[in-house]
């Protein structure tokens, strides 16, 4: 089997949840990657090294510049005459774009894969990931996106692959991008990070999470994450929110702190390997995943916590 | 301009679903159903459409089993004009769906179609981008603003590093995301005046759709369970813990 692995990158640079995808595509067979974007010739040199990998396919050119699913979906459809299965990892650009090739080619997605239990079987989570299912495909080729949690990054060193110019075709003139208010930050990102401390709506304010939640993180090299309540509410972006409907994490240590634990937060971090909780009421949901608990007011233990670090 | 709205009946979003025994899915007897939350975000932004006079009628859409009516009349309470109920007993793919949806657009034309990003019982997330496929429209998925500028929709997305906007040609396809706006609850006398809004009944059959499932669900198994761990009686305590987990000195 062939697979076609859509190649997610930021700034000249391959993603990790690229590198998740490939995992979980060399499960299925040989692996082919897709490098689309505007000016991306780097990037397809630096994929072409990621072990394992054969052919890396580059569509190079302004209309594949912002990953307009409008014009990437026909440049894969193209290439899966000669693929299987495509894959893509479970990232904001891998969900916008995969189901609009999986409709072109009549396929019905496995969407955020956790195993590839055969060619055609794969496990999935439902229901805010408290319902695992196993579903097995019935189409002859497969779309599927990858969570990327549920699987070890492949290296990124150590691969031979030979690039590729594939040229699509072009711009579809249904759309075009206009701006991106991207968040800049020193920190670890959050998908990538092996600590997070994360804040709720307990913290009341912006200016709480900057003087009571960053220097923990600080402290500990950790990313910050948030509840949705806290987001919601404006005290952080809208890309630090954790859960279903947010960013998967799996850190080694997550910090979640005046978060009470609602199922769809839980959904996003609950495969953390230490799940740390900090919470004034000892009744809070969180305490029922947590490793380690700390009943108490974030406004007094959080400072004492930074300083004794 | 006509506005779409496909809205799913699924388990309330407070309710903790639990698996059956048998492992075939998940106990849905007597359990609370309500619309999927990001639907109801959407038939919000269609009825804030209508009140600046951009949209001009609002079409709400379920395909489910026929209690599904339930959550159209939700829908009519809260503002849309008139529902189309296509009834199908057994469970209909995200493919499927967006197949009838393909039908459903090319009869009403409408200007825009507003989906919710993701139903919160399957997950699946792409309903909306397969729609937007099969109609050979521009898509604007996981919406967190919405403006309507002549011939153009002018969409702002919440993406993995912060907000994205992009401009799609209109007729085009929306996916709701959580902060676009904040759904009415509707009032007694629109519950009341609802139960009159037409309310038309159709069949996967009636438009020549075949939504036999490609997926089959093997088996449905409970997530490995977290065991509750130990609490630290105060800051010391917990400090020392991080230490000792090798990530604070
Ligand atoms: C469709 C849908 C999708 C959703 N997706 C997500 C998602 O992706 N991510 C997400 O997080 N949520 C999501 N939610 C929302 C979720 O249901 C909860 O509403 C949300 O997680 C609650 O956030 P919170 O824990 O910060 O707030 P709350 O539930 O209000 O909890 C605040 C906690 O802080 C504690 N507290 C208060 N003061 C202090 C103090 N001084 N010191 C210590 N502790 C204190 C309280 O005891 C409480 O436990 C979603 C909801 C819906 C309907
Ligand atoms: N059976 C259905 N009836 C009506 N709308 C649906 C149905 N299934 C999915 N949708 C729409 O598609 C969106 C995304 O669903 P999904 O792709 O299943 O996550 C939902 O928020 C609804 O707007």
């Amino acid at each position: 089997m062939k697979t076609l692995v859509w190649v997610e990158h930021e700034g000249g640079a391959v993603k990790d949840a690229t590198l998740s995808a490939v995992t979980a595509a060399s499960k299925l067979g040989e692996v082919h990657l897709l490098v689309a974007g505007e000016g991306v010739g780097g990037v397809a040199d630096a994929a072409a090294k990621i072990a394992g990998v054969g052919k890396v396919h580059v569509a190079d050119g302004a209309a594949y510049g912002h990953a307009l699913p409008e014009n990437v979906a026909p440049l894969v459809v193209d290439l899966m005459g000669s693929h299987d299965a495509f894959v893509a990892p479970a990232t904001a650009n891998g969900k916008n774009i995969a189901p609009r090739v999986a409709a072109l080619l009549d396929v019905m997605q496995v969407s955020e894969i956790l195993s590839v239990e055969s060619a055609d079987t794969f496990t999935r989570p439902t229901y805010a990931g408290n319902a695992i299912a196993t579903v097995q495909s019935s189409d002859a080729k497969k779309v599927i996106t990858v969570r990327a949690t549920a699987f070890e990054k492949a290296a990124r060193e150590g691969g031979s692959g030979t690039v590729e110019a594939v040229s699509g075709a072009g711009d579809a003139g249904l759309s075009s991008f206009v701006g991106a208010e991207i968040s800049k930050s020193e920190r670890p990102e959050l998908t990538s990070a092996k600590v997070i401390v994360s804040g709720g709506r307990a913290l009341q304010n912006s200016e709480n999470f900057h003087t009571i939640i960053e220097p923990l993180a600080d402290k500990l090299g950790a990313a910050v994450g948030a509840s949705r309540a806290a987001v919601d509410a404006g005290y952080v972006p809208n890309d630090y929110q954790v859960g279903q409907t947010g960013k998967i994490v799996a850190p080694e240590v997550y910090v979640a702190v005046g978060i009470s634990g609602a199922i769809q937060h839980l959904a996003g971090m609950k495969d953390s390997k230490t799940i740390i909780a900090i919470n004034k009421d000892e009744e809070a949901p969180i305490f029922q995943v947590a490793d380690i608990g700390l009943v108490g007011d974030l406004f007094k233990v959080v400072p004492e916590l930074t300083s004794k670090l | 301009m006509k506005v779409l709205v496909p809205v799913k009946r699924v388990i309330d979003y407070n309710v903790k679903p639990r698996v059956k025994m048998d492992g075939s899915g998940v106990d849905l007897a007597n359990v609370k159903m309500s619309m999927n939350p990001f639907d109801e975000i959407a038939v919000e932004e269609a009825i804030r459409l209508k009140e600046k006079g951009v949209a001009t009628e609002i079409v709400a859409v379920s395909i489910g089993e026929a209690k599904a009516q339930e959550t159209l009349r939700t829908a009519l309470a809260m503002g849309a004009d008139r529902a189309i109920l296509i009834v199908s007993e057994t469970e209909v793919e995200p493919l499927g769906v967006a197949k009838l949806l393909a039908k459903v657009v090319a009869e009403e034309a409408p200007g825009l179609v507003i989906l919710g990003k993701q139903a919160i019982d399957d997950d699946s997330n792409q309903t909306g981008q397969m729609l937007a496929a099969l109609t050979g429209r521009p898509q604007g998925t996981f919406a967190s603003k919405v403006e309507v500028e002549g011939d153009t929709v002018k969409v702002t997305r919440e993406v993995d590093g912060g907000l994205e906007t992009v401009s799609l040609k209109t007729p085009a396809i929306i996916t709701t995301d959580l902060r676009l706006n904040e759904p009415r609850y509707a009032s007694l006398p629109n519950i009341m005046k609802a139960k009159s809004k037409p309310l038309a009944q159709k069949t996967p059959a009636d438009y020549g759709v075949d939504v036999t499932p490609r997926l089959k669900t093997l088996k449905v198994s409970e997530p490995p369970k977290r065991q509750a761990g130990i609490k630290v009686a105060d800051v010391d305590e917990l400090a020392a813990k991080l230490k000792a987990l090798g990530v604070a000195a």
